[in-house]
């Protein structure tokens, strides 16, 4: 091809048609700037939007789309030989092309024309869409993610919106398919690091010995949870706002645990009882509302004298 | 509380004992006495620029720092208990050769500008005064894209915040709360006490657009005029 023709051809799109619930564009996100106050958003199960990449031979920093309780609708134009590679990951969707179904966590091909369509979730909540060469929008701040607390980044996806895709190399994905633990549709267990702010709870484990239930108040900031109210050990008492991370158990007035997720404020006032460890985060982006959610101490939690 | 894992040290003779606890897998959180030694040592750890260290969080009495991973928090708490920090100076005010990096005009008509008066015993045209007369310098951030705690400036101003928070808060609202005073970045909730606000010809604090996206960076020394 002569390199007029080359710059001719117009770069390969997806073409939103329908956008379900929520879905967003998603990498691995903006580190690094919380003196900002900029959090570090990305990904919410990053475990399944890695691997979708890894999929169609994208490093694991391209963007993808994330949709949360499916209902996602494309389609492609132009391409490498009119047509571009796909991976479907994390909630099952029942994915399709034109309509013939296709398996999550493999790489597929839609051809210039076709439309792609993820359906309702089996179980999980959360979708990671990847195309070869990545989802190109214009970064902010160095990074694809949209965070929905501070409102940084691509929008959120909406129909007729023109996603242009990344140019990719020639090398051919490693991995046809992988093999991946089916997400929990029952009762989820968490490991959960005690502390730093456990001193402040009047029975701290009640945490490990209630079944919380995902309410549908959660979102890309937190993730509420309700049962039995842990109390506060000083009602009184305010905690200087403090530094926070993702899977911070923050615990406020009400006594309703909150899971910190990846959009979280940078900072946060109420005690944090203890933090997901960082093996299971990923799996809390997969708690649906209504899903009971158990924890455990990851490590003994050194028992506090009793001041109250 | 997790003790188990917290360390106390007492490095070279002069420096701030500091208290490490472990804040998950991969983080962990330094507490402080007060907000200088939390700058303090913020600028020490940047300085030493640690290993697996992604990020590093100072709020009013802590300092989270974040890491690329669980490896990371042993040797980390090691790095930190050799780290060299001297004890903060206990006058934070402003050197007599500072001058402001950045100037806000402010018109002073907040909603709780009279009760912070009452508060501090002071007239609203002292507070006024007591706002614009020293130099505020920017401690950290946090809170909101562009907020930026500032520290500093003017003991007599030490309010409390609201009982009740507001639910909506005009951005470019200057408030006060305990040691510190900030601008809001944007429309939110918030709890500070409102003395003014920034004048309408104002640079906005947070433009995602703008090369610095943040009006205020740490270290900065701001000064607020009384305008209209």
């Amino acid at each position: 091809m002569t390199v007029a023709e080359s710059a001719a051809q117009p770069r390969a799109t997806l073409e939103i048609l329908r956008s379900g619930p929520l879905s967003l564009i998603e990498d691995l996100g903006r580190p690094g700037l919380a003196h900002m106050g900029v959090s570090r958003s990305g990904a919410a199960d990053r475990r399944s939007h890695t691997l979708a990449n890894r999929l169609v031979a994208n490093p694991g920093e391209f963007a993808t789309i994330e949709v949360t309780f499916g209902g996602l609708t494309a389609r492609v134009r132009g391409g490498h030989q009119k047509k571009v590679a796909i991976a479907v990951t994390g909630a099952d969707t029942d994915p399709a092309i034109n309509g013939v179904p296709f398996g999550t966590n493999s790489i597929h091909y839609a051809r210039d024309g076709e439309v792609i369509t993820l359906g309702a979730p089996h179980s999980g909540l959360r979708t990671y869409l990847a195309v070869r060469g990545g989802i190109d929008v214009e970064p902010v701040l160095g990074s694809r993610s949209f965070d929905v607390m501070s409102a940084i980044g691509p929008l959120p996806l909406a129909p007729g919106d023109v996603l242009p895709i990344g140019e990719h190399s020639d090398e051919f994905p490693e991995l046809d398919q992988a093999p991946v633990a089916a997400i929990e549709d029952g009762v989820l267990e968490l490991m959960v690091v005690p502390g730093p702010r456990d001193d402040w709870f009047t029975d701290p484990d009640v945490l490990i010995r209630t079944n919380w239930l995902a309410t549908n108040k959660s979102d890309r900031v937190g993730m509420r949870l309700v049962g039995m109210p842990l109390e506060c050990r000083w009602p009184d008492r305010q905690l200087p706002s403090e530094g926070a991370t993702r899977g911070a158990i923050q615990v406020p007035p009400n006594g309703f645990p909150v899971i910190l997720g990846p959009d979280h404020p940078v900072t946060g006032g109420y005690p944090v009882i203890g933090v997901v460890a960082d093996d299971d985060i990923d799996r809390v982006a997969q708690i649906r509302p209504g899903q009971t959610v158990r924890m455990h101490w990851s490590r003994p939690r050194r028992p506090f004298e009793d001041t109250a | 509380m997790s003790v188990s894992a917290d360390l106390m040290d007492a490095n070279a003779k002069g420096a701030v004992p500091v208290m490490i606890r472990d804040y998950g897998d991969h983080a962990l959180l330094l507490e402080f006495d007060n907000t200088d030694e939390v700058l303090a040592w913020t600028a020490a750890i940047r300085d030493a620029e640690l290993l697996g260290v992604l990020d590093i969080v100072a709020a009013s009495r802590t300092v989270l720092i974040k890491l690329e991973g669980a490896r990371y928090q042993l040797p980390t708490r090691q790095r930190l208990a050799r780290l060299h920090v001297a004890a903060a100076s206990a006058d934070a005010s402003a050197p007599a050769d500072v001058r402001a990096d950045v100037q806000i005009e402010v018109v002073y008509d907040g909603p709780d500008l009279d009760e912070v008066a009452r508060l501090t015993g002071l007239t609203t045209d002292q507070v006024v005064a007591a706002h614009t007369g020293a130099l505020w310098r920017v401690g950290f951030g946090g809170f909101a894209p562009g907020f930026a705690y500032l520290v500093g400036g003017e003991d007599r101003l030490e309010v409390p915040r609201r009982a009740e928070p507001r639910t909506k808060v005009p951005a470019g609202s200057v408030g006060l709360a305990g040691e510190f005073s900030g601008v809001y970045p944007r429309e939110s909730p918030g709890g500070w006490q409102l003395i003014g606000r920034t004048a309408a010809d104002q640079p906005a604090l947070w433009d995602v657009n703008r090369e610095q996206p943040a009006l205020l960076t740490p270290g900065m020394w701001v000064q607020f005029q009384a305008v209209g």
